[in-house]
């Protein structure tokens, strides 16, 4: 069996999730102090990927990152390289396809951080930089990490956008959906079944991680509670 | 050592029109709540930015709408107790402390600590997290980290409102205590008149985003100001009158105060102390309420059910049941005589 899949899922997977991860996380920031009428629009168009179906968003993509288009063609004549058909183009897609996810979680995260924690740093002097990494993000943690989570769990599993910006090219533009795909074609039922319960042990072992990390953090905060009261 | 205030902001309808200067000492801003007292303490640390104005601490200006003068929150140096207090909940008690601490090598922070931490009464806490502190293990901790940054003006934001009446009072002595060793002006916002009295030295009222003058404390119940001042400074009968031969009469009630008056509308405000029992005048207790420094007759004319009713506390001891004629005098130097704006106009006392 060639693991080469799964090896190009991970990382194109892994890549995308650090990607989102500060795009997500600086997105929800700095949306919520605009004014209400940029914010909702902004919001539509950030949300919009989570909604379409992949094959618009790969589309999309085709039409400004192909040999022949905008981007395209520049990167093309600069830097003599085609931006679609290789390894790293899925990245693009898990990117547009993910950032949603990312982008709404921790924004209903920090929606639910009280305001005047930062502001009673700020009159203590501690710089922006510190609340925000120190204060803001550990009392937002639960809702950004089960946002980083998830993004990497559907990273993992795009197909859509994937197949139609990197193709199927084996050793080379194949994630796990993709060579799944192939093998239903190809009536290869024996390896299909293999890969396809390879997804299913990773994507379980991701929410197992999900769970347990709250769990921890659930017996932590009550053996706090515990020394409190004794 | 001085805070002086001067802004104006606009939030929708509401507009907050702030202006007062407080010397070293501790100027209660009392208020009814979403009067802007709060805003004007924001104002003040630099979280929301006045439309128009001046605040100048110390000779040292942060905020001057005309010279374009701005500074940050970081850059005030005002304390600001918030009315949660604001601990950091991921922080220990030691973090927390530190997060105040502005400038200093290692070591030198960890001394200054390490006296906060003895001085706030705060040792065998210090690796504790806010959620495992008592409220007002809580408020040490807030008071102690401000009081680390060096601030040059402390802002109290309504810092019992959250409290049990039986632990706000051990708190409060608690709280001016540990503020007596801090030299600068404070500026206590509350709603509350008792907490006024016993902890601040002068005070200004706000109305509906305006500030009034400020005064000394005892003035404010001697003769307070306005109608809203009156009422805030516990004042609970409210006549209305109108100026006849002689004075001014309270109407539905045969009662003429020997007061000059020039206006035509004027409210009389009855403090429970004006009401003398055994008087001139009769009256019928329509209502009796046990309260808790005596009990509290709601009194009507008799044959007048629906005339503005008069309050008077009865002296300890003394009672009285509802229907029961009830004989009672005005001293007529205590009441206080307000405008149809609200404003005082009557000179003695």
């Amino acid at each position: 069996m060639d693991w080469f899949p799964l090896w190009n899922s991970l990382r194109i997977a892994a890549i995308s999730t650090v990607i989102i991860f500060f795009a997500g996380v600086f997105a929800a920031y700095y949306i919520a102090k605009l004014p209400r009428l940029v914010k909702g629009v902004l919001d539509v168009v950030l949300t919009l990927p989570l909604v379409l179906p992949p094959t618009v968003v790969g589309y999309l993509l085709l039409r400004v990152l192909g040999p022949k288009r905008m981007i395209g063609a520049w990167v093309l004549e600069t830097f003599g390289t085609k931006l679609v058909m290789t390894w790293w183009s899925a990245i693009f897609a898990t990117t547009v396809v993910i950032f949603p996810l990312m982008y709404r979680t921790a924004r209903g995260a920090f929606e639910a951080f009280d305001e005047t924690l930062a502001y009673s740093g700020q009159t203590l002097g501690l710089s922006n930089t510190y609340i925000f990494w120190r204060i803001r993000m550990p009392c937002c943690r639960q809702g950004v990490l089960a946002g980083t989570v998830l993004a990497f769990a559907r990273a993992l599993g795009e197909y859509g956008a994937t197949s139609m910006i990197a193709g199927y090219t084996p050793g080379k533009t194949a994630t796990i959906s993709t060579t799944v795909y192939q093998l239903w074609q190809t009536n290869n039922d024996a390896l299909a079944y293999r890969w396809v319960a390879v997804n299913i042990v990773i994507s379980a072992v991701v929410l197992l991680a999900v769970n347990m990390l709250e769990r921890r953090d659930f017996l932590r905060g009550a053996s706090r509670a515990r020394r409190a009261k004794a | 050592m001085s805070l002086y205030v001067d802004i104006e902001k606009r939030l929708g309808a509401f507009r907050l029109q702030s202006k007062f200067e407080v010397a070293d000492e501790t100027l209660a801003l009392l208020g009814a709540s979403g009067c802007g007292k709060s805003m004007t303490l924001k104002c003040i640390a630099g979280i929301v930015t006045p439309d128009r104005g001046r605040i100048v601490l110390n000779d040292r200006v942060l905020f001057d709408s005309e010279k374009k003068i701005d500074l940050a929150p970081q850059q005030r140096r005002v304390g600001y107790l918030f009315q949660q207090y604001a601990l950091f909940p991921n922080m220990s008690v030691e973090q927390n402390i530190l997060c105040g601490i502005r400038e200093g090598t290692r070591a030198e922070k960890r001394a200054l600590l390490s006296e906060k931490i003895r001085l706030f009464r705060l040792e065998g806490l210090e690796k504790r997290h806010p959620a495992q502190l008592s409220g007002g293990q809580q408020q040490r901790v807030a008071l102690a980290r401000i009081l680390c940054s060096e601030p040059q003006a402390i802002l109290l934001d309504e810092p019992f409102s959250a409290l049990d009446s039986y632990l706000k009072w051990n708190l409060e002595l608690e709280l001016t205590e540990l503020l007596s060793g801090f030299h600068g002006p404070i500026l206590w916002v509350s709603h509350d008149r008792g907490e006024c009295r016993r902890s601040c030295q002068s005070v200004c009222v706000m109305e509906d985003g305006r500030t009034g003058e400020v005064t000394p404390m005892e003035q404010l119940f001697r003769r307070p100001a306005t109608l809203s001042a009156a009422r805030l400074a516990g004042v609970r009968s409210f006549l209305p009158a109108r100026p006849c031969e002689g004075g001014i009469a309270l109407e539905g009630w045969d009662i003429t105060l020997p007061q000059p008056a020039s206006r035509e509308r004027v409210t009389v405000a009855v403090p429970d102390d004006a009401v003398l029992l055994g008087g001139a005048y009769t009256a019928v207790v329509q209502r009796v309420i046990h309260d808790l420094d005596g009990d509290l007759v709601l009194l009507r004319p008799e044959g007048a059910a629906d005339a503005p009713p008069l309050q008077a506390l009865l002296p300890k001891g003394s009672t009285a049941e509802v229907g029961q004629t009830l004989r009672f005098g005005l001293s007529a130097g205590r009441c206080l005589c307000y405008d149809a704006c609200g404003e005082i106009f009557s000179a003695d006392r």
